[in-house]
């Protein structure tokens, strides 16, 4: 009984004392790796960076404080569907400035990584009748907010976020195509081949799929104008919008009631442009409550040109 | 009408005959096999087309980013259409006690259940992704009306099976008796007929199973087409955005059905000597029920064309131009007035209900029933709200490529496929019912 005791005694204090020295060793590392984190932050001391917090403020920090980290797939998923909070974004087009040269396009297709015939925003030569004057029409998604593709999506790979933008997520899309029917406005494309820039069989896309950019876009999906949802994430103005030497597009906040000029960098009260433009939608009968408002395209600087694009004599 | 005296065979039967007669075309014959021979190389080549599609992805369609749904889709409505069939000879008929549908009602379940279980097929071949097909049940949405089709489809061709395999039970039970039979169906025969040994209690429990099954299967296949037709109708394109859609597509649905059905009654008769069964008799009521139900059609499809064609609102002007006298005109014409005024007329004389004329005039009315799908789907998603402008000139005007075609025609054969299976190695006339019509005792 008492050499019994004694055994469990003996064993006891065995492991009180493999404890301690476990304990001491994972102490002594600590120590050891905050020593070299310090030594670290002493090297690049003195290094100032300006950052841009959450909440708005800019702020000034030791570059050392500073990690890069990049967002990954669920992360970049997870924010992208959820939006950005208290914003309503609006686009306005002034038909008037309209002259058609495309550049709207051309920026959006290099972005988006689109083939020359695949338009997330396509200009229109519109007549309303044949006594009427004809126009160019810019026509992006009018991210409605009764979004009639978001309704039929079977999977929800659309959807509507809180600032209203409407996004395409070709991660779940199963490329039925329903929205591509629902939408009024034929503002949904489809890739129906390997996308502009498909690496080949043999390769996979390394790039962290970023549903706000929708790159790198898939074989088999649907897409979209996404109002540049990464850029306007970054505080700057959708590539369209950016690109326009016209001064045809304002873009901003419902909410703030302001929207910026892509061209003048102008800032201008939403409500007030409306209105003393006499804005309208298009098809707003249809009840799908578009966020893209048109400014009637009267007073023009420029005739219009019927131009034919070459691309309408070939076969993709 | 229920209480009428209906004799549906020809000649003084007794149950050695039926036997004979009914269970005779159930072998191996060479015919059969290069039949199916032929049919297994025509799916191959369709299949080899769509594996060609799985690897280059839609681009082998002629379906662009303006005309998105094409050929598929409306090969897709042809099949849910044409399985509608079922419910209307088996269960309203049957319900209404209409007793001279008793040797075709069976036909018609083969054929509801072989269009039910491919329909789901072609809605596959026209997915872009259709690995992610597991994303419809992970993520689905219950507002989109696929969610919708998927369930009631599922349903749909869950009750034909039963409904076909239920009143199959004393046939199997008969049948797993025979001698004539080969020994390998006579065991499938004797597992499927579930013991079978026509007591009272099993009579009553089939017979009241097959009543809960034909009621219920009524709104089930109204809901299939009445779906199936939302999948247009919800969106507000021109030609699409119609409210009577669902009854236009059920009564389409049952001349398509209808005509399947006589195509296949008049194969049956000659290929496998049911002349006695499958009557002139019965060829006369199917031309009476064709006409009756193209009647209702064409009463829809002069409410759909004419009242928006009266107005003639900016899109719908342009959509119903092309139809009348455009691009699509002739489709147009030729499915209005040769798949089904025409018919129509011609099934009013009675020498045209004879089984040859018949058969002509059915096999011109579903091929007008196919492409009325196509004019329903392909002409409205040509003439879109805003123009087509900055496309290469293929985007405008869909024309269906070589490959699409093959990969149309791959579920087609899979329906002739299954039919041919399900005809040769069941009985295809109810032996167990027309023995007790004709007042034989089976037991």
């Amino acid at each position: 009984m008492a050499e019994d005791q004694n055994t469990t005694n003996s064993r006891r204090s065995f492991f009180e004392k493999l404890g301690l020295a476990g304990a001491g060793v994972v102490a002594g590392s600590l120590a050891m790796y905050e020593a070299y984190q310090y030594e670290q932050i002493k090297k690049t001391e003195g290094k100032k960076v300006k950052l841009l917090t959450a909440d708005g403020r800019l702020v000034e920090i030791d570059e050392a404080h500073v990690q890069s980290h990049t967002e990954d797939t669920s992360n970049l998923q997870e924010r992208g569907r959820v939006g950005m909070e208290g914003k309503r974004f609006v686009m306005v087009v002034d038909l008037a400035k309209c002259r058609n040269a495309r550049k709207c396009v051309s920026s959006c297709q290099n972005a988006h990584e689109l083939r020359p015939e695949q338009y997330h925003m396509n200009v229109l030569q519109m007549q309303e009748s044949p006594n009427t004057a004809a126009y160019n029409m810019p026509k992006p998604c009018q991210h409605c907010d009764n979004p009639p593709c978001v309704s039929v999506c079977p999977v929800d790979a659309t959807f509507k976020r809180q600032d209203g933008i409407v996004l395409i997520d070709n991660e779940r899309c199963i490329g039925c195509r329903f929205c591509m029917a629902a939408c009024p406005y034929n503002a949904r494309i489809f890739h129906w081949q390997e996308p502009k820039n498909a690496l080949g069989e043999s390769k996979v896309d390394e790039r962290k799929y970023d549903v706000e950019l929708n790159v790198p876009q898939k074989k088999g999906t649907i897409s979209k104008c996404l109002f540049s949802a990464d850029r306007l994430r970054e505080g700057k103005l959708p590539y369209c919008v950016e690109a326009c030497p016209n001064g045809v597009y304002y873009f901003g906040d419902e909410v703030e009631d302001s929207v910026t000029n892509g061209t003048t960098k102008e800032t201008v009260r939403l409500s007030k442009l409306l209105k003393d433009n006499s804005a309208f939608q298009l098809m707003p009968e249809l009840g799908t409550k578009p966020r893209v408002y048109y400014l009637p395209a009267k007073n023009r600087l420029f005739p219009f040109e019927k131009t034919e694009d070459p691309i309408e004599k070939t076969n993709v | 009408m229920s209480s009428e005296k209906v004799k549906n065979v020809a000649k003084p039967v007794d149950l050695e005959i039926l036997k004979r007669d009914l269970y005779g075309h159930i072998n191996l014959s060479t015919s059969f096999k290069a039949w199916m021979g032929f049919l297994t190389l025509l799916l191959g080549g369709c299949l080899f087309a769509y594996f060609i599609q799985l690897k280059n992805g839609l681009i082998v369609t002629g379906l662009r980013d303006y005309v998105s749904w094409g050929m598929y889709l409306s090969n897709f409505v042809f099949f849910v259409a044409s399985s509608l069939i079922g419910m209307l000879i088996s269960a309203v008929l049957g319900l209404v006690g209409i007793k001279w549908i008793t040797p075709i009602a069976r036909i018609a379940e083969i054929i509801a259940v072989a269009f039910s279980a491919v329909a789901g097929l072609v809605i596959v071949s026209d997915m872009g992704r259709p690995d992610r097909l597991l994303n419809v049940f992970i993520h689905g949405r219950f507002q989109s009306p696929i969610l919708w089709d998927v369930t009631v489809i599922t349903t749909y061709m869950v009750i034909s099976v039963l409904l076909l395999f239920i009143p199959l039970i004393p046939d199997l039970a008969i049948g797993k008796k025979l001698d004539n039979l080969p020994k390998w169906l006579k065991k499938v025969y004797s597992i499927l007929a579930l013991n079978f040994i026509d007591s009272p209690e099993q009579r009553k429990i089939i017979a009241s199973s097959i009543r809960t099954l034909l009621i219920l299967i009524v709104p089930v296949a109204l809901s299939i087409h009445t779906v199936t037709s939302w999948l247009f109708a919800v969106n507000s394109r021109p030609g699409w955005d119609s409210t009577i859609f669902g009854p236009y597509f059920v009564s389409g649905a049952f001349v398509a059905g209808s005509a399947c059905v006589i195509i296949a009654m008049y194969v049956f008769r000659n290929s496998y000597k049911l002349k006695d069964y499958l009557t002139d008799f019965h060829f006369n009521q199917m031309g009476k029920l064709l006409v009756l139900v193209a009647l209702v059609y064409l009463y829809f499809n002069i409410n759909e064309y004419l009242v928006p064609a009266y107005k003639m609102q900016k899109a719908e002007a342009h959509h119903l131009h092309e139809l009348f006298a455009g691009r699509y005109a002739v489709m147009f014409w030729l499915t209005q007035l040769g798949g089904l005024i025409l018919p129509i007329l011609l099934l009013l004389l009675p020498k045209m209900r004879k089984p040859k004329p018949i058969f002509v005039i059915a096999l011109a009315v579903l091929l007008g029933a196919w492409f009325k799908r196509f004019i329903i789907v392909v002409p409205t998603m040509e003439g879109p709200f805003l123009p087509i402008q900055h496309v290469p000139h293929n985007y405008m005007f869909y024309s269906p490529t070589l490959i699409e075609t093959a990969v149309t025609i791959a579920p087609i054969v899979m329906v002739v496929m299954i039919v041919s299976v399900l005809a040769k190695f069941l009985p295809i006339i109810p032996v167990y019912e027309t023995a007790h019509e004709n007042g034989i005792v089976t037991k």
